[in-house]
């Protein structure tokens, strides 16, 4: 048994781990459920198997082959989206869709149906995956797209690694010019100006997103700085572009858990007040590589350790733009007044693109995404009251960054989740699927929870 | 090393290498026993950028096919400049001490193939005056413990031979490079538990490709192998024997 932490590193669970080096290799017989775990960058349990085995997939880092004619790449599924951006960027090729951070893999970005700054004119990353083959528990394989066993292909894409493993998928990448992106930064006074300045920065820019301080309370709520981008032509300003210069960030590490006291209201808030105020108010143009526009964190390695040894809990949600306002107002008061400092919030807009992933998180509006260091009970009752705020806005919350949504709340986010279920393999679970379906416990997760004993993650990893 | 043989090419040091010398754009004829396996190899090495892939699936244990396959790998890249040999197997030494079978199999594997392979190498890159041979050995055929004997004496055997064999050599410029691993964290060791002195396969690929562009002798890698061999080798037998290494 060991512990293998999420990147929010909460909750810690016992798990074997297992291997996995060949694509053609059968699933390694196991006593206990199996999960496909890549490289740990889910933030809560949904890469996590407490009390039964992960199967390392970063093994699997194989390319199968590239089309530079058609920006066709196949390749085994533990490969990382870095290593494809290496192959595909010097080529004239890049990502589709992609998350915050390149070190996912190509496994791990279907099984959530990751999203990314280009949300609203692009869709998922499930919508560029043209095949996969995914091996279940009973030997059998199947090679799953839109055409060939389509419902297995629904159901794997944003399947949170659930239906069986995927040994390799085949992706659409998408052409660029040169590897320089165009970036805008416009700063924000409130919410109500970014719900105006995001829908307006969609027409033109293929990427927008925005960081908000979320310690800004009263009229000042949603206070922060929208970025908007576009690849950049391949001439600006006379300056060819050609020529691709790969930077591989600036190599920072935390070289150890900080200690918690120096993550407070104060350093946060005064980090807030120096980061929004570099702006000085006026909008700002600039070149910039994609490394540091889509990656800003990926040059710190191992960001999380800022939060110490109890770690941190993520919440993202979406909210309609029916009621996107006001939820997402009580959102940021309640994280605000809590006084637990949220050291990055990310607002954004989804379009209505639709994926093929039945449990797709992505939806048509609004979505907010903060990270709350860990502070026990008072910040798990947070993150559950802001669960409770999002589904009653119509919402949902993301999967792959939650630990502490409501079975009843996943239920009524993901409407094909009982379809869902019939596809998951008998013999794969996760800390989280059996978090959402704790119906077979002999008491209840809510009387756990209230009487104070161990947390239910740990109740649920002896099962 | 421009064309490049590779024996043992689905072996986790090997892969790591492979990738690099595709990186380079280097043609590569890539030898293993699982064709599937072989096969995965193959396409990655292709992908990443190398010249030309060609490969075969044999079982290295069949000397026989040997004389064969040095001339198929010189037929198809055009001839050589390079090999890397790096299949291996590290046995189990308590089988190896309960029977003669266990221990022949290591020793014909680790030793008497490479050797078998290493023959005609040696007289076609003697006879072209150049090249680089690249073995893969290991830290544990500079002692013989206790622990894992046979494995270190098929090593240290290969060790003699691979001195020999660069004494020969020097004079027609051809280079023979022992790479000498220390813990390694790849399948081979899988069931063994972690410490920090296991090295990944990247980082051994990395020194063993720095050691053959500049023809070195003999490596350990990584280089903190070289103080910890030279402590163990320097402790008199009298005392050695009765440690429990």
């Amino acid at each position: 048994m060991k512990s293998l932490e999420s990147w929010g590193r909460y909750p810690r669970v016992e798990q074997r781990t297992q291997a996995l080096t060949w694509r053609s290799d059968a699933l390694p017989e196991v006593s206990g459920s199996v999960l496909p775990h890549g490289l740990g960058r889910s933030y809560g349990d949904s890469c996590l198997n407490g009390g039964g085995t992960l199967l390392l997939t970063s093994g699997l880092d194989r390319f199968i082959d590239f089309d530079p004619a058609t920006g066709v790449v196949r390749c085994e599924a533990g490969v990382s989206l870095d290593m494809i951006l290496r192959l595909g960027a010097p080529r004239g090729w890049f990502l589709p869709v992609t998350p915050g951070t390149k070190f996912v893999t190509v496994g791990g970005a279907i099984a959530n149906d990751v999203h990314g700054k280009n949300h609203h004119c692009a869709g998922t990353f499930g919508r560029y995956v043209r095949r996969f083959e995914l091996v279940r528990s009973d030997g059998s394989r199947r090679i799953c797209s839109p055409d060939e066993n389509p419902d297995w292909y629904g159901a794997t894409i944003g399947g949170l690694g659930l239906t069986g493993l995927i040994t390799w998928a085949e992706v659409q990448l998408k052409p660029i010019s040169n590897p320089y992106v165009l970036q805008e930064t416009v700063p924000l006074a409130n919410l109500d100006e970014f719900l105006v300045v995001a829908r307006e920065s969609e027409a033109d820019h293929q990427f927008t997103m925005a960081w908000v301080d979320c310690l800004a309370r009263g009229k000042k709520v949603g206070r922060g700085l929208l970025y908007r981008g576009n690849f950049a032509p391949p001439q600006f300003d006379g300056l060819p572009l050609a020529k691709s210069h790969l930077s591989h960030g600036i190599g920072l590490a935390v070289p150890m858990d900080m200690p918690s006291f120096c993550l407070n209201r104060l350093t946060v808030s005064a980090f807030n007040w120096l980061y929004f105020h570099r702006q000085n108010g006026k909008p700002k143009q600039r070149l910039t590589h994609y490394d540091p526009f889509f990656y800003p964190l990926d040059a710190i390695y191992g960001w999380n350790r800022i939060y110490g040894r109890k770690g941190f809990l993520q919440f993202q949600c979406v909210v309609p733009y029916s009621t996107a306002r006001d939820a997402l107002k009580d959102i940021l008061e309640r994280s605000s007044r809590g006084g637990l400092p949220s050291f990055l919030s990310v607002l954004k807009t989804f379009g209505d693109i639709p994926s093929p992933g039945w449990l797709s998180f992505p939806r048509k509006g609004v979505t907010l995404a903060m990270d709350f260091a860990n502070r026990g009970e008072k910040t798990y009752r947070l993150v559950e009251e802001l669960d409770r705020v999002t589904r009653e806005a119509g919402g949902a919350v993301y999967p792959a960054k939650d630990a502490r949504m409501s079975p009843e709340s996943f239920a009524a986010y993901f409407p094909r989740h009982t379809e869902f279920a019939g596809y998951v393999d008998p013999a794969f679970s996760s800390s989280f699927w059996r978090r959402m379906h704790p119906v077979s416990l002999p008491f209840s997760l809510e009387s756990e929870r209230a009487s104070g004993a161990p947390q239910p993650q740990s109740v649920l990893a002896l099962r | 090393m421009k064309k490049v043989l590779v024996l043992g090419a689905t072996s986790a040091i090997a892969q790591a290498t492979v990738r690099l010398l595709a990186a380079r754009g280097a043609s590569l004829y890539l030898v293993g026993r699982n064709a599937a396996n072989l096969d995965a190899v193959t396409k990655d090495a292709a992908t990443r950028g190398a010249a030309k892939v060609e490969s075969k699936a044999v079982d290295l244990n069949d000397f026989a096919t040997h004389e064969a396959l040095v001339e198929g790998a010189f037929q198809a890249l055009g001839g050589l400049d390079g090999v890397v040999l790096a299949h291996g197997v590290l046995g189990d030494q308590a089988e190896s001490q309960a029977t003669w079978t266990a221990t022949e199999a290591v020793l014909r594997t680790n030793f008497m193939s490479a050797v078998s392979l290493l023959t005609p190498l040696a007289n076609r890159f003697e006879a072209q005056k150049a090249g680089t041979l690249v073995v893969i050995s290991s830290v544990a055929g500079d002692r013989g413990r206790q622990s894992n004997y046979v494995y270190g004496a098929s090593k240290g055997a290969l060790n003699v031979f691979l001195q020999g064999l660069r004494n020969r050599l020097a004079k027609a410029n051809v280079a023979v490079v022992t790479v000498k691993p220390g813990f390694v964290d790849t399948p081979m060791t899988a069931h063994l538990p972690k410490n920090k002195l296991f090295a990944s396969p990247e980082k051994v690929a990395r020194g063993l490709l720095r050691a053959a562009d500049s023809r070195k002798n003999e490596v350990y890698v990584p280089g903190i192998w070289a103080l910890i061999m030279l402590i163990i080798k320097s402790i008199p037998e009298s005392v050695f024997k009765k440690l429990k290494l």
